[in-house]
C-alpha cells in the first residue's frame, strides 16, 4: 500500500507564513532534479516490490516543473516502482502557474489529482500573505482545472488572518462549494518562528493571530462543510464521500511512504528518515558517489533516521488518530503495550467528561469542541 | 619576618586585577607562563564568567629583590560585593598594605572606594596603580589625578602597568618591597592567627587560611578557636602556593593554612582567632562578627520526592558557604523545603545557581523577605522569617523591621537621584558631607527590606556606577508592614506571599499581578489572579481562556516534528506546580521577582 512523496523545493516568492523548505532561485533546478532521478532509483529497495499506491508532488512549488522535467520524473518512478492502474497521482499547483497550456500538458501525465494553493479570494489576504497570484487568478485557475477535465480537485484555504472577516471567509468557503471542488484543506494561518510573517508580528507591523477570530472561522468552517455534505475527516481536511486524499490517508493511518527531494520524510511503521532540507548538500551528497552503492552510506550527509520507541509510536499515533475521523482505537494502543492503554484510559476521562471526546466502544473521537483543542489533547495523553 | 610582604589588591570588575595578579605569578615564577590559565585565581566557573571574586583567594609567591634579598609575598585577593564585606574586612584586617588598582580608560569606580577606605582604616598603604596604560582610550592623567584627590599620595607613587604587556611589573614588585611594611607581631607572644576564609576539602575536611599575627604555629598543636570555643590538633600547616605546600611551622607575619579535621564549616568562622591551648593568648583579635544572614528564601525542590536531594546538596554547599543557614519548612503551595538564609541578593542567586549547576537541583525560590519581629496583643515576641509566620491581624500587635544605615560615596552630580531613590525606599537622610570636592558621602537609615530587592542595581544605574554602598545594621523599628497574598482563582499561593509596607502594597500587589498575567500561560478556563491584603482585593488581573490550539497541519515531516513539539510541551507540565486547576510553571516562580 506504499506511497511516495516528491519534495519541489522552488517557489517563486516566499510566502510570508510559510516554513517549509524551498528556494526562490531556481539555478539548481537540474542539478536537483537529477539528483531526486538518482535517490529515486537508489532508493527502490526501501519498498520493497510492493505495489505503489499514491504519488504526491508537494513543495515547494511542483507547478514550476515543465514537461520534459515531469516526464523525467515519472518515467523514473514508473521505471523503478510497481505504480498501480489505479493509484492517486497529487501535484500541488500555485494558481499563477496554472495556465490553459500547463493544464494540457498535465493532462498528458500521470497527474490525475490537482491540489491548489489559492488561500483566499480576497487580494488584501493574498498581499498579506505575499502570494505569487492575484484574487482573479485564484478564482480563474479553478475554472479551467475543471474545463481542462480535472475533476479530482483539492483548494487550500487559510482563515485567522487578520484581513480576513468572518464575511470574507464564507464567501472563500462558499466560492469553493459552490464550484463543486470535492476537496478543501483549510488551515489557520499560524505565525511559524523565523518566518518573513513571524517578523512582521514581533516588529508590530502585522497583528497577531486573533484567537477568536481563529476559533470562530474554523467552527463557520464545520457548519458550512457539514451543511454541504462534506465529512471532516481530518482536522484540516474535508471531503466529499470518496474524495478524501489517499495520500495523506496513509499519512495517517501509519502506512508505508518514502519521501524523495531535499528535506522530504520517509516512514516505514516503525523508523522515520528524513533527508537534508539543503538543495546544495541535497544534489552534492547523491551526486558524489556512483551507482551501484548502498545508499545507506549517505547517512548523516543526505539523510537522518530515528528508529521509534514504544512510547514514540503510541505519542504519535495518538496525536494523528484523533485527528481523524477514523478516531483513535484502543485495540491499536493495546497493542503497544498495556501501559500504554492504562495512560490512556486515564487521561481521555477528563476529556470525555468535558465532552471533548466521545468514545464508541473501543474507538475515541474528538467532539466538536475537542477539535477546537485537538494538540492539548493528544499532549495530555502522551507518555514522555 | 622583615622579608615578608602581605597585601591584598582592590579593584573595581575588569579593572585588570586578575590579569595582572596573573603577571605577578609569572614574573615570580610561582607559576610558568605556559601554566597558566587565564586568570588562575578564580576558580569558580561562577566566578569567572561574572566576573567578579566570591571567595577570597590567598597565594604565595618568592621574589628576589635588586637587593639580593627573596622576599615572601603573600598577595589576598577580595571579594569585590557588599553582600561579602565583611569577608572583605577580613582580609585587610590580614594584611599591611594593598595595591589600588584602577582602570586607565575607565577611572575610579565607586564600588572600589568602600573597600579603599576599609583598608586606610586599618592603616594599610596603598600602592596605586593606573592599570591598562596601553589602552588607546587611556586617560593616565586624569586617572592619576582622581588617585591623588582620593587618597592624597604624590603623583611619582603612582605605578603606571599594563597587565597585558607587563609594563610596570617590575616597579610593583619594588614598591611591594619598599614601600609596604613588614608584619609587625611578637614572635613570642602567644599565637594569634587570623582566619580570614576557609574552603572545604572532601578529602581534608575544613581548611582554614590564615594571618599569623603573634606567635608560632606549629604542625601538631593543639590549638583552640577562640569565638567558638572549640579545641583541635593542628594536624597540617602550611603555605598557600598553587597548591598546598606542608611545612612544620607558621611564625609571625606568615600568611598560611591550618588544617584541623573539621568536617563542619561552620565550625571555622572567618574572622575567629586560633590560638594554643597551652599559653593561649587572653584577648583575641579585634573586629570579629558572627555573619548573620539579612534574606531569607524558602527553596524548595521542584518534584516533592527530591526534598532529601535538596537537603544533602544544601548540607554539601554549606561545607564551603559558612555563610548559608537553613532549615526544613513547609509551604500549602510547594510542599516540603527549607527556608534559607543569605547575606545579600547576590548571595541567594549564588546559591540557587550553583544549586542549579554542582548538583542539578532544579529548585523553586519563594519571594526575599528580611527577618521580622511581630509582637502580639499579649507581649508575645516572635521572629517572623516567613510571611506565612505573620500572626493574625486579631492578636498582632505590631511589627518591628531591622533598619540599616547605609552609606554612599558618590560624585555631587548624583546627589539629588540619589536621594530620590533612597527617599523611595522609605530612607532617611542621616548625614551628607563631601569628602573631597568631588566626592560626598551621604548616610540613610532605610529598612533593609528596601535595599534586598532592586535597590543596588538602581543605585549603580542612576550614578552610572559611581556609587559606592555599604551598609550595617542599625536594630529594629516599629513598622506598617502588611502580609500582600497572591490568589489565583481566589486560592492563596503562599510561596507568593510578601510582607510589605502598606503604603507600597499596592503598587507591588500590581506588579506582581501583572507579571504573573505575562508568566502564566493560558488555560482553558479564566484565571483570576489576585493581590489581596487580608479580606481586601487590591489589585487584579484576568487571563482569559484558551479557546483554540495552533491545530496545523500534518503530514509526512509533520509528524515527527509535531510529536516533538508536543513532548516538549508535555515535558514542560513535568516542571509545572499545580493550584488547584491551576499550572504554574517554576519560571513564573523565579521570573515573578524580576519587577523591573
Amino acid at each position: 500500500m506504499p506511497g511516495i512523496y516528491l519534495h519541489i523545493p522552488f517557489c517563486k516568492q516566499a510566502c510570508h507564513y510559510c516554513n517549509f523548505h524551498f528556494s526562490t532561485s531556481l539555478k539548481q533546478k537540474d542539478a536537483l532534479l537529477e539528483a531526486m532521478l538518482r535517490e529515486l532509483e537508489w532508493r527502490r529497495e526501501e519498498l520493497k516490490g510492493e505495489e505503489v499506491q499514491t504519488i504526491y508532488l508537494g513543495g515547494g512549488t511542483p507547478s514550476l516543473l515543465d514537461e520534459s522535467e515531469l516526464r523525467r520524473l515519472f518515467d523514473t518512478i514508473y521505471k523503478w516502482y510497481p505504480v498501480a492502474p489505479d493509484a492517486e497521482v497529487t501535484l500541488e499547483a500555485n494558481p499563477d502557474d496554472l495556465t490553459a497550456a500547463k493544464l494540457q500538458v498535465l493532462r498528458h501525465t500521470p497527474v490525475n489529482r490537482l491540489s491548489i494553493g489559492v488561500q483566499s479570494f480576497a487580494e488584501a489576504d493574498l498581499r498579506l500573505m505575499n502570494r505569487a497570484h492575484n484574487a482573479v487568478e485564484a478564482r480563474t485557475c479553478i475554472e479551467q482545472a475543471l474545463a481542462a477535465g480535472f475533476s479530482n480537485l483539492t483548494v487550500d484555504l487559510i482563515y485567522g488572518s487578520p484581513t480576513t472577516s468572518d464575511a470574507q471567509w464564507e464567501t472563500n468557503v462558499r466560492t469553493l462549494t459552490e464550484l463543486g471542488i470535492p476537496h478543501l484543506s483549510c488551515y489557520c494561518l499560524t505565525v511559524e518562528p523565523k518566518t518573513a510573517l513571524d517578523f512582521f508580528v514581533q516588529k508590530g507591523k502585522t497583528p497577531p493571530v486573533d484567537e477568536e477570530q481563529a476559533s470562530r472561522q474554523f467552527e463557520m468552517l464545520m457548519d458550512i462543510m457539514e451543511a454541504e455534505g462534506y465529512e471532516h475527516y481530518e482536522i484540516s481536511n474535508f471531503a466529499r464521500p470518496g474524495f478524501y486524499s489517499r495520500h495523506n490517508a496513509s499519512y495517517w493511518q501509519g502506512v508505508t511512504y518514502l519521501g524523495i527531494g531535499p528535506s522530504a520524510h520517509s516512514f516505514d511503521g516503525r523508523q522515520r528518515k528524513w533527508n537534508v532540507a539543503n538543495n546544495a548538500k541535497y544534489i552534492k551528497s547523491l551526486l558524489s558517489i556512483a551507482p551501484p552503492t548502498e545508499i545507506s552510506i549517505l547517512e548523516g550527509d543526505l539523510f537522518e533516521k530515528e528508529t521509534l520507541t514504544a512510547a514514540q509510536r503510541y505519542n504519535e499515533y495518538v496525536m494523528i488518530s484523533l485527528r481523524t475521523s477514523w478516531g483513535c482505537r484502543l485495540d491499536v494502543i493495546r497493542a503497544l503495550g498495556p501501559r500504554f492503554e492504562q495512560l490512556f484510559l486515564k487521561g481521555i476521562r477528563d476529556f470525555i467528561l468535558q465532552d471533548a471526546v466521545q468514545q464508541e466502544g473501543e474507538v475515541f473521537r474528538l467532539t466538536r469542541p475537542g477539535k477546537l483543542i485537538a494538540d492539548r489533547i493528544a499532549m495530555e495523553l502522551f507518555e514522555v | 619576618m622583615k622579608n615578608i610582604r602581605n597585601f591584598c589588591v582592590i579593584a573595581h570588575i575588569d579593572h585588570g586585577k586578575s590579569t595582572l595578579s596573573d603577571r605577578l605569578l609569572e614574573y615570580t615564577k610561582t607559576i610558568s607562563a605556559r601554566d597558566m590559565k587565564e586568570q588562575t585565581l578564580d576558580d569558580m566557573d561562577l566566578e569567572r564568567e561574572r566576573g567578579i571574586t566570591i571567595k577570597s583567594h590567598a597565594i604565595q609567591m618568592k621574589y628576589v629583590h635588586a637587593d639580593g634579598q627573596v622576599y615572601t609575598f603573600n598577595m589576598i585577593d577580595t571579594p569585590g560585593h557588599v553582600d561579602f564585606s565583611y569577608e572583605v574586612s577580613r582580609s585587610i584586617a590580614a594584611c599591611e598594605g594593598a595595591l589600588l588598582l584602577v582602570d586607565a580608560s575607565q577611572g575610579i569606580q565607586a564600588q572600589t572606594i568602600s573597600n579603599l577606605y576599609l583598608a586606610i582604616e586599618h592603616d594599610l598603604e596603598i600602592i596605586p596603580i593606573v592599570n591598562k596604560i596601553d589602552m588607546e582610550s587611556a586617560m593616565v592623567d586624569e586617572v592619576s589625578d582622581q588617585i591623588i584627590d582620593l587618597i592624597g599620595c604624590k603623583r611619582e607613587e603612582i605605578i603606571l602597568a599594563s597587565g597585558r604587556t607587563g609594563k610596570g611589573v617590575p616597579d610593583l614588585l619594588d614598591a611591594i618591597v619598599n614601600r609596604i611594611p613588614a608584619p609587625k607581631g611578637d614572635p613570642e607572644a602567644p599565637l594569634q592567627a587570623l582566619i580570614f576564609d576557609s574552603i572545604f576539602n572532601s578529602f581534608r575536611g575544613v581548611i582554614a587560611s590564615i594571618r599569623i599575627m603573634n606567635g608560632t604555629l606549629r604542625q601538631g598543636d593543639r590549638v583552640r578557636f577562640m569565638n567558638t570555643g572549640k579545641e583541635y590538633s593542628a594536624d597540617e600547616v602550611g603555605i598557600l602556593q598553587l597548591s598546598n605546600v606542608p611545612k612544620t611551622e607558621l611564625l609571625t607575619g606568615d600568611v598560611g593554612y591550618v588544617i584541623t579535621g573539621i568536617k563542619i564549616s561552620k565550625e571555622i568562622k572567618v574572622g575567629d582567632t586560633i590560638t594554643k591551648v597551652e599559653n593561649p593568648s587572653p584577648e583575641a583579635i579585634k573586629g570579629f562578627e558572627d555573619v548573620k544572614p539579612m534574606v531569607f528564601a524558602g527553596i524548595f525542590p521542584l518534584d516533592n520526592d527530591d526534598f532529601e536531594d535538596l537537603r544533602d546538596s544544601l548540607e554539601k554547599l554549606q561545607l564551603n558557604d559558612a555563610s548559608l543557614v537553613f532549615e526544613p519548612e513547609s509551604s500549602a503551595a510547594l510542599g516540603f523545603g527549607f527556608r534559607c538564609g543569605f547575606l545579600g541578593m547576590l548571595h541567594l542567586e549564588i546559591v540557587q545557581e550553583r544549586l542549579a549547576r554542582e548538583f542539578n537541583q532544579d529548585v523553586i525560590t519563594t519571594i526575599p523577605n528580611v527577618s521580622y519581629i511581630a509582637y502580639t496583643k499579649r507581649g508575645e515576641q516572635l521572629t517572623v522569617r516567613n510571611p506565612a509566620d505573620l500572626p493574625d491581624p486579631t492578636v498582632l500587635d505590631y511589627v518591628e523591621e531591622p533598619y540599616i544605615q547605609a552609606q554612599v560615596i558618590t560624585k555631587p552630580e548624583y546627589i539629588g537621584s540619589i536621594m530620590t531613590l533612597c527617599m523611595e525606599k522609605r530612607g532617611l537622610l542621616a548625614k551628607q558631607h563631601y569628602l573631597t570636592e568631588n566626592r560626598v558621602e551621604l548616610l540613610f537609615e532605610i529598612p533593609l527590606a528596601e535595599i534586598v530587592f532592586d535597590f543596588y542595581d538602581r543605585l549603580k544605574s542612576i550614578s552610572r556606577g559611581y556609587a559606592s554602598f555599604d551598609y550595617s545594621p542599625i536594630g529594629y523599628r516599629q513598622s506598617e508592614l502588611v502580609r500582600l497574598d497572591i490568589k489565583l482563582n481566589a486560592e492563596n499561593v503562599d510561596a507568593l506571599s510578601a510582607l510589605v509596607h502598606r503604603d507600597k502594597a499596592e503598587p507591588f500587589g500590581r506588579k506582581i499581578c501583572k507579571k504573573l498575567k505575562d508568566l502564566l500561560p493560558r488555560q482553558q478556563f479564566v484565571i483570576a489572579i489576585q493581590a489581596a491584603i487580608g479580606a481586601k482585593i487590591i489589585a487584579r488581573e484576568t487571563i482569559s481562556a484558551m479557546r483554540k490550539d495552533v491545530t496545523a497541519k500534518c503530514y509526512g515531516g509533520d509528524i515527527s516534528r509535531k510529536r516533538k513539539l508536543l513532548e516538549k510541551q508535555k515535558e514542560g507540565k513535568k516542571r509545572m506546580r499545580q493550584f488547584g486547576k491551576i499550572e504554574v510553571p517554576q519560571k513564573a516562580f523565579l521570573d515573578v521577582l524580576k519587577l523591573d
